[in-house]
């Protein structure tokens, strides 16, 4: 279902955790709420499920105003950090829950019940765990049980909060990309809350930035990677390296590619992948060396600096494939020549 | 076994232990049931079976029983209120629930009897309103008793209040249950195992308790005397026969009905993945 959320505003006591919120979020998509801590995101993510009252403001679930609805009634699944499994119950009755508590008419008979609940265990592939209890589980386990808990009731919309937040690396990736395809196959429409913008990229279709209250830009992964709107946008998403117009001296900035001519603006942000490196030739000229480099995977991080500099207001990074930068022989204290070859511009 | 403890000091931790239980619960208990033993079974049987020592035995049990059963309810509010709302004057509420713990139960007893008694303040308004006599009957050992034992239950259930996550509330909500499923489902089966240990404590509190019911009981034979009473009076009649057979059987009906209240909290506990 699509959710419509119009100018919502909340405090508290005098800390503004958003500030006059629009947002359209269209049916089926998988929404990544992404911003740093304290950015409101979790805020706006409990004000859709109703857990959370607004000051002022609109939420809209598939057109019907469901803003003064108790979080009972608005038909959203809610997936908490920390999972909020119930300890005293077993898997089964843990997904079981929604059903059981439906009023006496709707509830459906134990015949139904037993078969959808180890549907949904067969669908987060937990089945064989459904007489243990949560304290029994791992950290992995326990939230794709949690992630079967919301979907028994067939909620419209499904919320999750920082879903691998407490998860180990290797089994947040995995998680990741089983989201994700949970999500094609059910086509249910998903928030979650990050503030891991790698994450947000990966998982989501649509991705939705937010800072100090305030939507910053709301696209695909790839627009908002390509075509930040603002400074602050391209500084949180991916790597990006800085350069003040102000701050910096022409010459330095001249060497590194950014030639008086071709300033837009009083802010330069140049992503590492767009700066090409290549060994100096003349020694007259060349202010740039290559001070070390690190491995990431596929890539090799670059860091340069500025020669006879010793701040690292001056070291700039670049990005290239591995194998492009063997072929370059470059060792530490080369000098290099770099050139820029896209640079987003902010005032 | 001590060798392969890795938490260092188990030689001494466990020799002090076996010498506490020793010195303060083994020695004087067996003593009780070795002075016993120079009862024939016979004159045992006679004690036990006197009619006023029977009574007193009933007056006891049922009077804790009741009391215990009160106090986990009004308790369970208490310690609810404490840990789910603020509100003025907390703190103070706070420092008044342990004030019977810290009170000699002597003066306790006197301050009951006295409000309590049918000249009293609130005595006489429950007999002018309700008809109904506290002091110098069992519903005025039952008064003493929760006034006694209230703050072990909620002691024992704030804790676990505290400590709840209420992530789980919200989870449960979020399914769909209302506020009472939510207390009814939730809450109060992870609160559970907490307010029985209350109910023990509180239970065995009032079955040993003695300085703060003889004033407001009356002491009446077959009606309100309570069994620690009756084994005070055989010792100051120097019937310390008598004395140990009382003690020797109260000792085994407390053990036995404390040993019911764990095994039923094993199996809570069990139940509930808790073990």
């Amino acid at each position: 279902m699509s959710i419509l959320l119009s100018n919502i505003s909340k405090k508290f006591g005098t800390f503004t955790a958003l500030d006059n919120i629009n947002l359209e979020i269209p049916e089926g998509e998988l929404v990544a709420l992404l911003g740093p801590s304290g950015c409101g995101k979790t805020t706006l993510l409990r004000i859709i499920a109703g857990l959370e009252s607004t000051d002022q403001g609109r939420v809209l679930i598939s057109g019907q105003d469901r803003t003064d609805h108790d979080v009972s009634q608005r038909g959203i699944g809610f997936v908490f950090q920390h999972y909020a499994l119930f300890r005293h119950m077993t898997v089964f009755e843990n997904v079981a829950f929604g059903l059981r508590v439906k009023p006496r008419r709707e509830r459906p008979n134990n015949d139904f019940i037993t078969k959808k609940v180890h549907a949904l265990l067969e669908l987060v592939q937990l089945d064989w765990l459904h007489d243990r209890y949560p304290d029994q589980l791992s950290g992995g386990q326990r939230q794709r049980i949690a992630l079967a808990r919301a979907l028994a009731v067939e909620p419209s919309v499904l919320l999750l909060d920082e879903p691998f937040g407490a998860l180990d690396a290797s089994v947040r990736k995995d998680l990741r990309q089983w989201l994700r395809n949970l999500h094609h196959d059910l086509n249910v429409t998903s928030i979650f809350v990050t503030h891991d913008q790698e994450e947000a990229m990966e998982v989501a279709s649509q991705v939705v930035v937010l800072n100090h209250g305030r939507i910053e830009q709301q696209g695909s992964p790839g627009d908002i990677y390509d075509h930040p709107a603002n400074a602050f946008v391209s500084r949180f998403i991916g790597h990006t390296n800085i350069f003040d117009l102000e701050e910096h001296d022409a010459d330095w900035l001249q060497t590194a590619g950014l030639p008086t001519a071709n300033w837009q603006g009083k802010i330069a942000h140049v992503r590492p992948h767009d700066i090409v490196i290549e060994k100096s030739t003349s020694h007259s000229d060349a202010f740039v060396t290559l001070k070390d480099w690190q491995h990431l995977g596929s890539l090799i991080r670059i860091e340069l600096v500025k020669s006879g500099s010793h701040g690292s207001a001056a070291s700039v990074y670049a990005e290239m494939p591995n194998d492009q930068f063997r072929r370059l022989h470059l060792k530490k204290g080369d000098k290099v020549d770099l050139r820029i070859r896209h640079a987003h511009w902010f005032h | 076994m001590a060798r392969s403890s890795i938490m260092p000091g188990f030689r001494p931790t466990i020799g002090f232990t076996v010498a506490y239980v020793c010195l303060v619960v083994l020695i004087p208990l067996s003593t009780l049931v070795f002075r016993s033993f120079q009862l024939s079974w016979d004159d045992y049987v006679h004690i036990i079976t006197n009619q006023r020592v029977l009574s007193s035995f009933r007056v006891s049990f049922s009077t804790s029983l009741i009391a215990a059963l009160v106090a986990s309810f009004f308790g369970f509010i208490v310690a609810w209120v404490l840990v789910r709302y603020s509100f003025f004057g907390k703190r103070f509420f706070h420092a008044l629930i342990d004030f019977p713990f810290a009170l000699p139960t002597a003066v306790a007893g006197i301050v009951l009897a006295t409000i309590f008694q049918p000249s009293g303040f609130l005595g006489k308004l429950l007999i002018d309103v309700f008809g109904v006599q506290v002091a110098f009957k069992p519903l005025g050992i039952v008064m003493a008793l929760i006034f006694i034992s209230i703050p072990f239950v909620v002691r024992t259930v704030e804790p676990v209040l505290l400590e709840f996550e209420s992530s789980m509330e919200e989870a449960a909500s979020s399914l769909g249950a209302t506020r009472w499923q939510v207390f009814g489902k939730i809450i109060f089966p992870n609160v559970f195992p907490a307010l029985l240990t209350g109910f023990a404590l509180a239970f065995a509190r009032g079955v040993g308790e003695y300085g703060s019911v003889i004033f407001i009981a009356g002491n009446l034979p077959y009606v309100s005397e309570i069994v620690p009473l009756l084994i005070v009076t055989k010792l100051e009649q120097f019937d310390i026969e008598g004395a140990t057979a009382i003690a020797l059987t109260m000792l085994v009906i407390s053990f036995l009905l404390l040993l019911l209240i764990n095994m039923l909290q094993y199996w809570v506990r069990k139940r509930s993945g808790q073990l």
